[in-house]
């Protein structure tokens, strides 16, 4: 298990500070995130993986993300003088933005596989 | 003998009540959550943040000091971004046979999911600032916060826009796709994810496994398009 964080972190340490070299306009956990999958897919193509240690600590991240959304869930008690001024606008905006990007993306999937499916 | 009151102006300074106070909330949100069958209005995350909330603005907790325990699972957000490459990986040979539908969905959903709220927020009149916190919230925290105050943002709020875009998205995304009638249980998947990150993947895993597959792979590739996006039309259309 130990081995499995400390390989998230390294990973995330070595995005963070490529990110900060380089000034790419994308956070450092994603860059990590591209490398770890880049790393795994190649570990399995010289006949390496699976690799139960990273696994096992990313499936247990996953499998609990909810919770790690809580602390700063937590800050709309303090955020509440900023937003109250503007709660209407805001949840206006929040529900409607939700619901319009629900059915975009779902539509699109459904249509682009059709497509792709009558083609190929 | 010390009093009660000894021992609470104790505790409360240090970080380790308000830690194991957030896990034991979590765990009993998420027992109710299961009890009541999943009911998406008892979603472990509204609930715990309730709650927690609830507590802290009772008993006049500053949530500066609630953070100081809450901060170590708050932590794992980066690490847990970084994990996603792992299903990813996993899923990969399911995910290549639909890879095109995937790349059009991902890019007109982050698209839509960006642009409706630079025209709903300047419609409705949304100061500068909070829309600038405001674009990147179908991506995950983590990576939303980093975007948000990369571009002047206020990323407390971009995490408070984030989690309760995330909120919403779980409440509506099963009764909209029944009313309209969708079936295609990978596509009502990678909708839930792509609007509402980790929080709608983890509500779209209760519905259906393949649900859930496409959910965790839709908040790992928005992750990615949402940091290129919202940059871009940040300084294109805000001059941030």
């Amino acid at each position: 298990m130990l081995r499995g964080i400390a390989a998230l972190l390294f990973f995330q340490l070595i995005g963070e500070s490529l990110v900060f070299l380089t000034k790419l306009p994308v956070p450092g956990p994603v860059v990590a995130l591209v490398l770890l999958f880049c790393a795994l897919q190649l570990g399995r193509s010289m006949g390496r993986g699976p690799f139960p240690r990273i696994e096992g600590v990313a499936e247990a991240l996953l499998a609990n993300l909810g919770l790690l959304f809580v602390p700063a869930g937590v800050g709309i008690v303090s955020l509440w003088g900023v937003m109250r001024s503007e709660a209407g606008p805001i949840a206006l905006v929040l529900v409607a933005s939700a619901i319009i990007t629900l059915a975009a993306t779902v539509w699109t999937f459904i249509a682009a596989r059709r497509y792709f499916d009558r083609k190929g | 003998m010390r009093s009660p009151v000894d021992l609470w102006v104790y505790l409360s300074t240090s970080p380790l009540i308000w830690l194991t106070l957030t896990l034991c909330t979590w765990i009993a949100a998420s027992a109710l959550s299961v009890r009541l069958k999943r009911h998406p209005l008892v979603n472990p995350v509204l609930t715990s943040i309730v709650v927690l909330s609830v507590l802290m603005t009772v008993f006049d907790i500053p949530y500066e000091k609630f953070f100081a325990g809450a901060q170590f699972v708050h932590f794992l957000l980066g690490p847990a971004t970084v994990a996603i490459a792992v299903p990813l990986y996993r899923q990969w040979d399911e995910v290549k046979t639909v890879l095109a539908p995937i790349g059009v969905a991902l890019l007109a959903g982050s698209l839509v999911a960006v642009a409706s709220v630079m025209i709903l927020g300047w419609l409705v009149g949304l100061p500068r600032e909070m829309l600038i916190s405001f674009l990147p919230k179908s991506a995950t925290a983590g990576v939303a916060m980093a975007i948000s105050s990369s571009l002047g943002g206020n990323p407390s709020l971009t995490a408070v826009l984030v989690i309760l875009t995330g909120i919403t998205g779980a409440l509506i995304v099963t009764p909209m796709m029944n009313r309209m009638g969708i079936r295609d249980y990978a596509a009502r998947g990678f909708a839930a994810g792509l609007t509402s990150h980790g929080i709608g993947t983890a509500r779209a895993y209760e519905v259906d496994a393949t649900a859930g597959l496409f959910a965790g792979i839709a908040m790992a590739l928005n992750a990615i398009a949402t940091s290129i996006i919202v940059p871009l039309v940040a300084r294109l259309l805000l001059g941030a």
